[in-house]
C-alpha cells in the first residue's frame, strides 16, 4: 500500500476521513484523480484526512476484496458508511456529495 | 445435418466440448475455442445453468479450470443451487479447477465523476484466470453493468475492449445477457459478440412450459438451426437435437418373442423383429398393458434390459395388477432388468417428456422400450408437434437397436387412425378390439401390419387368464359372425353335444344293424335246421323208395328165379 500525502490527523471534535484511491498504473486518470483528491481534501478536509493509494497492478486480488470495477474508484474507507466514488473526480461538486462533505462557505 | 464423426469445420476452428448431451452435437462439437459466444434468454430461461455446466464439464472432463464472475448470485448461493443438480461448486473450487468471482455492484453507493474504465474488472478477471490456469471464462451476467454505471459510451467501449480482451487471453467465453424486447439482450450485447450467439427461451403452450435452445449464428461453423428443446434435471442440462437423426439404422433379423406363445406363431412362429417399433392399440381395457407386459417379461427372461414408461399408472400399481395375470414385475426390477418410469404427460410438455425419456433411455441403456401409452402424450402438444417429435423417437430407439412397444389407446373401434399417425411410423401393429355378442365384451386381437415377415391375418380371441394372456382360435359363427367367450365355450359344447349325439345316435345304429344281423342269423339257422329236417325227410323218402325198389327188384329177381326166366338185371 502506498501511503499517500496524509498529513497527521488531528484530534478534534469534526471526524477525520481515511480515503482509498484505487489506480491501475500511473495512467493519466490515475494522476488526475489524485490531483483532484489531494486538491479537495487540503480545501475541505485540511488536517483530518489520509490518502491511501492503491495500485491494482501491483495487489490484483484487492480488486476481489474490495469489489473494484471501475479505475480510478475512490473509497471512503472512514468514516462509515463506506462511499464509493469512480472517476477521474474532475467535477469538485459531486465529489463533495460523494464524501458527505457539504461545500465549505467560500466555495461558489 | 450428419452425424458429429464428419462435422465440416474449418481446419483453424476449433472446438471447446460442452459436454452439455446434444448441444455438442448442434454445434458439432462444442462452443469455438478461444472465442466468446453470447448466451441470451429471458429470466429463468437457464443461462447460468448452461454457463455452469460448460465450466464443471470443462473442469471435469477436459482438464480445463473455469472462471464464474457471477454479477447476480453470490458464490454460495451458486454453490446451493448448483449441488441440487449434482454439481459440487464448492468441491470444484477447493480443487482449483473452479473459480467464482462474486462481483457485487450497488449503483446507489457509487457516485461517477469524470473519466473512468473497466480496468479494476480487467485485472480482477486477469487474475482469477492466472491464479488456476483458467481455460474457459464465464461472465454471468455481464448486463448489471448498466445497471451499475451511468455512462454508457464509457461501457460500451470498455465491453468492446473486454470482448478482444478476453480473446487475446486464448479462453474460451461464455456471456450472457438478458433478452431484451427487440433485440436478442436488453443491451445489445450481441453488437460485440461475433462468434457464436445461443437464445435460449423459457414457452408456455397450452399451460406447459418447454424451453427451447437455438443457435442464432456460429461463425465459421455449420451448426443446426432448429429450435431445440432441452431440459433441466437432477444431473444438469440436456439438450434434444431432433434432426440430427434419420433413417440410417441397420435392421436386425433377429427374432424375439412376444411373450404369448400363439401371438408369436401368428408372427410366423418367431415374433417381432429385434430392433423394430410395435404398436398395441386398442380402445380401453383391451389388454394393451397386459400385451406389453408379456413382452416385458420375456425380454427380462432373456436377459434384456427394459424400460417401462408408464403414462397412467404407478411402477406398484403396474406391478400388481399384471402379478394378477402371473407376470412378476418385482423380481425383475429388483435383478435390475426393468425399470418402470411413471410420470403424469402433463407434468411437462411434449418435448420434455420425451427429452426425459432420451436421457432415461442413454443412462439405463435397455434393449426393450415400453411406452404405455404413446396416446397420452399426444395430449400434451398440438398434432403436427407430436407426430414430428413421435418420429424422432421412435427413430432414436431404432437407431440405437432397441425394441419399442408402445400402446396406443382409441377412442373407439372405428379409430383406425391411432395415435395421430403414429401407426405408419410402427413395424408391427397389433390390434386389440373388443367384441360384442351374447351380453358380453370379448377381446379379438389382430395383427394388422408387420413389416418383414408373413403374419397371420386370422382373428384370434385375446383372453387374459389367471396364468396370463392367450390366444384361442374364434369360431366362425354360421351368420359369418365370430365367436368368442361365452358364444364360443357355448358354440363348442353344443359342438359336443352334437358329436355326443351323433356317436349315440351310430351306436343306436349299429347295435340296430348287429341286432337285424343276430336275427337273420338266428333265421338262418332256423331255416338251416329246417333245411337240414327237410333234406332229412327227403332222404327217408329216397332211402325208403330205395329199399322199397330193392325189395321189388329182389321179388322180381325171385320171381324169375323162380319162373326161371332170363337174366333181367339191366332193366331195373
Amino acid at each position: 500500500m502506498e501511503e499517500g500525502d496524509a498529513e497527521n490527523i488531528q484530534p478534534g471534535t469534526q471526524k477525520s476521513y481515511i480515503l482509498r484511491l484505487y489506480v491501475a498504473g500511473q495512467t493519466r486518470k490515475s494522476l488526475t484523480a489524485f490531483a483532484n483528491l489531494k486538491k479537495i481534501c487540503e480545501e475541505h478536509l485540511r488536517g483530518r484526512y489520509r490518502i491511501e493509494v492503491i495500485d491494482l497492478l501491483e495487489k490484483p486480488q484487492l480488486a476481489k476484496g474490495d469489489q473494484i470495477l471501475a479505475i480510478p474508484t475512490l473509497v471512503r474507507q472512514l468514516p462509515p458508511p463506506l462511499k464509493k466514488i469512480i472517476g477521474d473526480l474532475s467535477n469538485t461538486e459531486k465529489v463533495l456529495v460523494g464524501l458527505d462533505l457539504r461545500p465549505a462557505e467560500k466555495v461558489d | 445435418m450428419e452425424n458429429n464423426t464428419s462435422p465440416i469445420i474449418s481446419a483453424d476452428l476449433k472446438k471447446s466440448p460442452t459436454g452439455i448431451s446434444g448441444l455438442d452435437e448442434i454445434t458439432n462439437g462444442g462452443l469455438p475455442k478461444g472465442r466468446t459466444t453470447l448466451i441470451a434468454g429471458g429470466a429463468g430461461s437457464g443461462k447460468t445453468l448452461i454457463s455452469m455446466q460448460f465450466l464443471a464439464q470443462g473442469a471435469l472432463k477436459y482438464d480445463e479450470p473455469g472462471v464464474f464472475m457471477a454479477f447476480e448470485e453470490s458464490a454460495s448461493d451458486l454453490a446451493k443451487n448448483f449441488i441440487s443438480l449434482g454439481i459440487d461448486l464448492e468441491d470444484l473450487t477447493s480443487q482449483k479447477k473452479l473459480l467464482i468471482d462474486y462481483v457485487y455492484i450497488d449503483s446507489s453507493e457509487i457516485e461517477e465523476t469524470g473519466e473512468y474504465d473497466l480496468e479494476g474488472l480487467f485485472i480482477r478477471l486477469g487474475s482469477a484466470i492466472d491464479s488456476i490456469g483458467a481455460k474457459r471464462v464465464v461472465l454471468d451476467t455481464i448486463e448489471v453493468l448498466f445497471a451499475g454505471f451511468k455512462n454508457y459510451a464509457i461501457l460500451r467501449s470498455e465491453l468492446r475492449r473486454l470482448f478482444r480482451w478476453l480473446k487475446t487471453r486464448g479462453v474460451t467465453a461464455i456471456v450472457t445477457g438478458e433478452r431484451g424486447d427487440n433485440t436478442l439482450t436488453r443491451f445489445g450485447l450481441e453488437e460485440y459478440v461475433a462468434d457464436c450467439v445461443i437464445l435460449l427461451d423459457n414457452r408456455m403452450e397450452k399451460q406447459i412450459a418447454t424451453r427451447r435452445l437455438r443457435i442464432v449464428k456460429y461463425r465459421g461453423s455449420k451448426h443446426g438451426t432448429n429450435e431445440y428443446p432441452f431440459l433441466i434435471e437432477e444431473d444438469g442440462i440436456s439438450v434434444l437435437p431432433i434432426t440430427s437423426l434419420g433413417l440410417e439404422h441397420n435392421a436386425s433379423i433377429e427374432r424375439i418373442s412376444t411373450g404369448i406363445e400363439r401371438l408369436d406363431n401368428m408372427l410366423e412362429g418367431k415374433g417381432y423383429f429385434r430392433g423394430s417399433s410395435i404398436l398395441v392399440s386398442g380402445t380401453a381395457g383391451t389388454g394393451k398393458t397386459s400385451l406389453a407386459s408379456h413382452f416385458v417379461d420375456a425380454a427380462c427372461r432373456r436377459g434384456d434390459r427394459c424400460l417401462y414408461f408408464a403414462f397412467e399408472e404407478s411402477p406398484s400399481q403396474i406391478g400388481r395388477n399384471m402379478s394378477s395375470i402371473g407376470i412378476d414385475f418385482k423380481s425383475w426390477i429388483n435383478a435390475g432388468t426393468l425399470q418402470i418410469h411413471s410420470t403424469r404427460p402433463m407434468a411437462h410438455g411434449l418435448e420434455m417428456h420425451l427429452l426425459e425419456m432420451r436421457t432415461i433411455i442413454d443412462k439405463f441403456q435397455p434393449k426393450v422400450v415400453i411406452i404405455d401409452p404413446i396416446s397420452n402424450l399426444t395430449n400434451v402438444g398440438t398434432e403436427s408437434d407430436v407426430k414430428f417429435m413421435l418420429t424422432r423417437l421412435i427413430d432414436y430407439l431404432k437407431t440405437m437397436g432397441i425394441t419399442a412397444l408402445s400402446t396406443s389407446l382409441m377412442d373407439s373401434e372405428d379409430d383406425f387412425q391411432a395415435g395421430k399417425g403414429v401407426s405408419s411410423l410402427m413395424d408391427t401393429w397389433i390390434r386389440l378390439r373388443m367384441f360384442e355378442n351374447g351380453n358380453e365384451r370379448n377381446r379379438g386381437i389382430t395383427v394388422v401390419k408387420s413389416r418383414g415377415m408373413a403374419h397371420s391375418n386370422q382373428i384370434r380371441e385375446f383372453r387374459i387368464t389367471d396364468n396370463g394372456a392367450m390366444l384361442t382360435d374364434v369360431y366362425p359363427g354360421r351368420t359369418g359372425g365370430l365367436l368368442m367367450g361365452s358364444s364360443r365355450v357355448a358354440q363348442e359344447a353344443r359342438e359336443e353335444a352334437e358329436i355326443l349325439a351323433q356317436q349315440q345316435e351310430n351306436e343306436r345304429r349299429r347295435r340296430e344293424l348287429e341286432n337285424r344281423l343276430r336275427s337273420l342269423d338266428t333265421q338262418i339257422a332256423v331255416l338251416r335246421s329246417e333245411f337240414e329236417t327237410e333234406e332229412k325227410e327227403l332222404n327217408k323218402i329216397i332211402g325208403k323208395e330205395a329199399l322199397r325198389r330193392e325189395a321189388t327188384d329182389k321179388g322180381r329177381t325171385e320171381m324169375a328165379r323162380l319162373r326161371k326166366a332170363d337174366d333181367l338185371h339191366e332193366g331195373i
